[in-house]
């Protein structure tokens, strides 16, 4: 007999087991309508694959898994698709989900689907792709997709694969009637699993209350090597982390995942659903649900299919609205009430439980809490619930974290043992949606403190760089005059370019070419004109022998001057229209200098070094005379020291650069 | 049709806070009887009247804090204070002493810190003490027991409780007494002196003792607490008298079952160690709570000014449960450190 652990705490509830068990599962049939929701696993929606009126198949993939813990959504039955809209869905805080609605019509026919009878030839990257593709994720209550949890890193090591057949919640017995009547699927599908991680040992954990079950699994695992470890009854020994440690006597780190101590765990109901995922090639389209408790005339387990309405099922085990005082999909002990009976059956819902007043009574009115410290007794993380009720109750958050809130499974054992009738599990729920709440608002105030500041910083930088360029400007215009002055030397394509601008700018600055030769033509023939009366009446003086004549003679040499500076404006200005219309294309003058400057510098620099050099040496000497002559005119106009100071700094540089290229010059004409 | 919302578990226990404090109640009653055997009708009056005003006491605070009347007064949690404080306090105590004792219990000790389950001290031993040292001579007048003076009747018993200047007490020194003022002679010669011992220890005293041990018993059995801190203030109790046992000697303190069966160990330790809204509540914690209680009734027994000590070492201990709890939490499943907060 293999050595099974104990964990802290737990309690025993009554089991009301055996209600349900009476009778073979039952198969529930096709309902008239499906509503399947698009998440009825932990993690992201799936997305519809299907449109509105299309007829689907049955086991047709409606909905296709969405990111990587994600999974797919099949047609349970054959029919039409009625609906893509939100319904009210099983959820505790009964909100509406969005749904495919399916109508069905009674043939049941199937899409075309391959099983793989001999799946030891598969690797194990596509059983797990097989496991997604079939839409399974957990079926013990969570339902978190199973193909997740087998994705296991390589670099870890899995000892242990646990099979969960626990099953601690009271009244529920879908996976005991499995045991009983499907254990070859069990262990068909726990080889797979087996095939997929390559564990050392493989358990299968079942509490001591299922005799039945037991023997069945034993008697089809035999010679498998797949062990079946009974341990005493006790809630809540089928929580994952619990069951870790009942089976290996070690506790999965705080937050952490069972693979962290080599271990994988699987329901036993996904188990079967690997099975027919892989050796049929069936999707997870219905499941094994215990409807039991007082308020059903007859408790027992149906095959239902996935999407199928509370109402339809339960009425199918004969329910008595009047005596039922709530209804509760899952255990008394973490199930949650229903709002309404038209909430579908998903892949979680293991059990329907219909009790009356009489079987679970309403609470009475909480009590205080006498500190008698039962609470803490039973609870199977170790936790100190009755000091969490007291910061739960005054909010203190902090404290709530320091005394390990989040490791708190809601098991429900400590609002069991408590006298008083608190509900604590609910003190400790609402606590964590707090936090959390107060998490992602932290985290939101945090980034658009991030935003704040960042902008805050872009502005600045914006305004320091325009400053920046505000200073060089000036600092730029100082050195401009300072070389202005001096007569310093300038990139010869920036001045080309400042020339050409200048000049574009003052021509643009002109009414426009055209009419500037209109104005000149006109002011030649006004003159024109002018020059002929002047002429005449110069003409007539001279005849009547006037005392006007030599002014008259004045005037007319002076409009004659005119004419000719009208007629030189006038050539001038054809002349310069004329070589804009000759130009292939019609650049204007600035490109035209940019480009002479340019084939300047290309010619420049195709001379040879010393051709450079004497160039070179050659503008510099020129600048050098400039300079000495600026100096001397200063010098004669007795102006300031500083600035006649500067201009011998200049001719003192400029000569020692004359100086520096003559030596150059003649080396190179030496070598 | 709206189906009715509520929260998991749907499921609960058997245990309520009623059960828990008739329970309690219950297991007095054994005690109760071997005390009214040994020592005459007082316990049981001392009880009938100290309900009367526990319950009347219960009530008014109740009032004034406007709460509601019937839901609090059904937990029994005054009637266990009250009948807790009168099996203490000495039989044919007149109706004064106990009202007074009764109102600072219930008053003091617990409304004024916010009722049931907010109070740090045992309102019980709150009482006691408060009596003890206002009250001493009154409160140190024990009955002697069976065999060694006239019992007397229930109406006596009822004149010593309401008239109590007409009821001429007859009064005796107790075993605990005795031996603290005891410096001469061995514990045997003791022993043969005085008719107050009896076979283990005080005459009666040790059946009474054994009575309150079964009633405990009874509780442990029932899982109205657990064993750690009754016995582990036993344990170190017996273990320090042991000790200092000294052979006999004129200067021993005791033989150990003279401590675990005499004054008022086995109450103490079932009955008032085990109050669960002033101990310490983790496992590990009350273990500690327990023992440093035993240490301080055998220091405080034999080296302090009174006879008996249990008051007074719960109500020190009361002090520093949530100091001891804050040291001992558990280890929470999957952390390697005792607490997250370090």
């Amino acid at each position: 007999m293999r050595k099974v652990f104990d964990f802290h705490g737990g309690i025993h509830p009554a089991e009301n087991k055996h209600q349900s068990v009476r009778s073979p599962i039952a198969d529930a049939g096709i309902p008239p309508e499906l509503i399947i929701p698009l998440s009825q696993h932990i993690g992201a929606p799936a997305r519809p694959l299907v449109s509105i009126g299309e007829r689907v198949l049955k086991g047709q993939m409606i909905a296709e898994a969405r990111g990587f813990v994600s999974v797919p959504v099949h047609a349970p039955t054959s029919g039409t698709v009625h609906a893509i809209e939100d319904r009210l869905i099983a959820h505790p805080s009964g909100y509406l989900a969005p749904c495919i609605v399916i109508t069905s019509d009674g043939q049941d026919e199937w899409t075309e689907h391959n099983g793989v009878s001999d799946y030891q030839t598969l690797e194990a990257a596509d059983l797990i792709n097989i496991i997604r593709n079939a839409g399974i994720a957990g079926m013990g209550g969570a339902g978190f997709p199973s193909a997740v949890k087998l994705s296991v890193k390589a670099d870890t090591h899995i000892k242990t694969l646990i099979i969960n057949g626990t099953e601690c919640e009271p009244y529920i017995t879908a996976d005991d009637i499995l045991m009983r009547e499907q254990a070859y699927e069990i262990i068909e599908g726990t080889k797979i699993l087996q095939q997929i991680i390559a564990p050392q040992e493989t358990l299968i954990g079942i509490e001591d209350n299922k005799p039945e079950g037991i023997a069945a699994l034993r008697a089809a695992a035999q010679g498998t090597g797949i062990e079946i470890v009974t341990f005493p009854t006790k809630y809540p020994s089928g929580g994952e982390k619990q069951l870790v440690e009942i089976l290996t006597g070690q506790q999965v780190p705080s937050g952490g995942l069972p693979s962290q101590v080599g271990v994988v765990c699987q329901n036993i109901g996904s188990t079967v659903a690997i099975f027919n995922a892989v050796v049929h090639g069936q999707p997870l389209i219905s499941r094994i649900t215990t409807v039991t408790g007082e308020s059903v005339r007859e408790p027992q387990n149906f095959e239902v299919l996935i999407g199928t309405p509370v109402q339809y099922l339960i009425e199918k085990a004969g329910y008595q609205r009047e005596e039922n005082n709530r209804l509760i999909m899952g255990g008394p002990m973490m199930g949650f009430t229903i709002p309404d009976t038209d909430v579908p059956i998903v892949k979680t819902t293991n059990c329907l439980l219909a009790p009356s007043e009489a079987e679970l009574s309403t609470p009475p009115p909480a009590q205080a809490c006498i500190r008698c410290g039962m609470c803490a007794e039973v609870c199977p993380a170790s936790l100190l619930p009755q000091q969490m009720f007291w910061f739960a109750q005054g909010k203190e958050f902090e404290k709530l974290e320091e005394h390990n809130l989040f490791d708190c499974i809601e098991c429900g054992a400590c609002s069991f043992a408590c006298p008083s009738n608190i509900p604590l599990v609910q003190y400790y729920r609402a606590s964590k949606a707090e936090i959390l709440q107060l998490r992602h608002d932290h985290e939101v105030a945090e980034q658009s403190r991030i935003r704040f500041e960042a902008r805050q910083q872009r502005l600045e930088q914006a305004e320091e760089e325009k400053e920046a360029k505000r200073a060089a400007r000036k600092i730029a215009a100082q050195q401009r005059a300072q070389a202005a002055e001096e007569g310093g030397e300038e990139d010869p394509i920036q001045a080309a370019i400042e020339r050409a601008k200048a000049k574009k700018a003052a021509q643009q600055a002109d009414t426009g070419d055209e009419s500037e030769l209109e104005t000149l033509e006109k002011a030649v023939v006004s003159t024109h004109k002018r020059l002929g009366t002047a002429t005449a009446k110069l003409e007539q003086a001279k005849a009547e022998g006037s005392d006007l004549v030599d002014a008259l003679q004045t005037g007319v040499d002076k409009t004659r001057d005119k004419l000719t500076v009208a007629e030189q404006a006038l050539k001038d200005c054809q002349q310069r229209l004329g070589t804009h219309s000759a130009e292939q294309p019609p650049a204007d003058g600035a490109q035209a200098a940019i480009a002479r400057a340019m084939q300047a510098r290309t010619t420049e620099a195709s001379l040879s070094p010393q051709e450079k050099a004497r160039l070179d040496l050659k503008k510099l000497q020129n600048r050098l005379q400039k300079s000495q002559a600026v100096l001397i005119k200063s010098r004669d106009n007795a102006e300031e020291k500083k600035v006649i100071d500067a201009l011998e700094s200049t001719v003192a540089r400029l000569t020692d650069k004359i100086n520096a290229v003559q030596q150059q010059l003649n080396a190179a004409e030496d070598a | 049709m709206a189906l009715m919302r509520l929260t998991s578990p749907h499921a609960h226990g058997p245990m309520s806070t009623q059960r828990v404090m008739q329970s309690v109640l219950l297991a007095t009653i054994p005690g109760v009887i071997v005390l009214t055997h040994f020592f005459g009708f007082g316990t049981l009056v001392n009880i009938l009247w100290g309900s009367i005003v526990a319950l009347a006491c219960e009530a008014l605070a109740l009032k004034l804090r406007r709460r509601p009347l019937g839901f609090y007064l059904k937990d029994y949690s005054a009637l266990v204070t009250a009948v807790l404080l009168c099996i203490a306090l000495p039989p044919y105590a007149p109706w004064w002493l106990i009202t007074v004792g009764i109102a600072s219990s219930i008053l003091l000790a617990k409304h004024l810190y916010g009722g049931l389950g907010y109070n740090p001290f045992n309102p019980a031993m709150v009482g006691y003490v408060i009596l003890l040292i206002s009250f001493p001579i009154q409160m140190t007048a024990w009955a002697p027991p069976r065999g060694l003076g006239e019992l007397p009747g229930f109406m006596e018993a009822l004149q010593a409780c309401f008239t109590p200047s007409a009821y001429d007490a007859t009064t005796m020194a107790t075993p605990m007494d005795l031996l603290k003022q005891n410096n001469s002679l061995l514990i045997k010669d003791l022993w043969n002196q005085y008719p107050q011992f009896g076979r283990w220890s005080g005459l009666g005293w040790e059946w009474a003792n054994i009575a309150f041990l079964a009633g405990g018993v009874w509780l442990l059995y029932q899982r109205i607490f657990t064993w750690h801190a009754p016995v582990a203030m036993l344990v170190t109790l017996g273990l320090l008298a042991a000790i200092f046992y000294d052979g006999g000697s004129s200067a021993s303190g005791g033989s150990p079952l003279f401590h675990l069966l005499g004054g008022a160990t086995m109450f103490g330790a079932f009955f008032i160690v085990t109050d669960p809204v002033s101990s310490a509540v983790s496992l590990r914690g009350r273990l500690i709570f327990g023992a440093l209680i035993g240490v301080l009734i055998y220091t405080i027994r034999i080296k302090g000014n009174y006879p008996d000590s249990v008051a007074f070492a719960v109500l020190i201990m009361n002090f520093a449960a949530p100091f001891i709890d804050y040291y001992t939490q558990p280890r929470t499943y999957g952390h390697r450190d005792k607490r997250a907060g370090e």
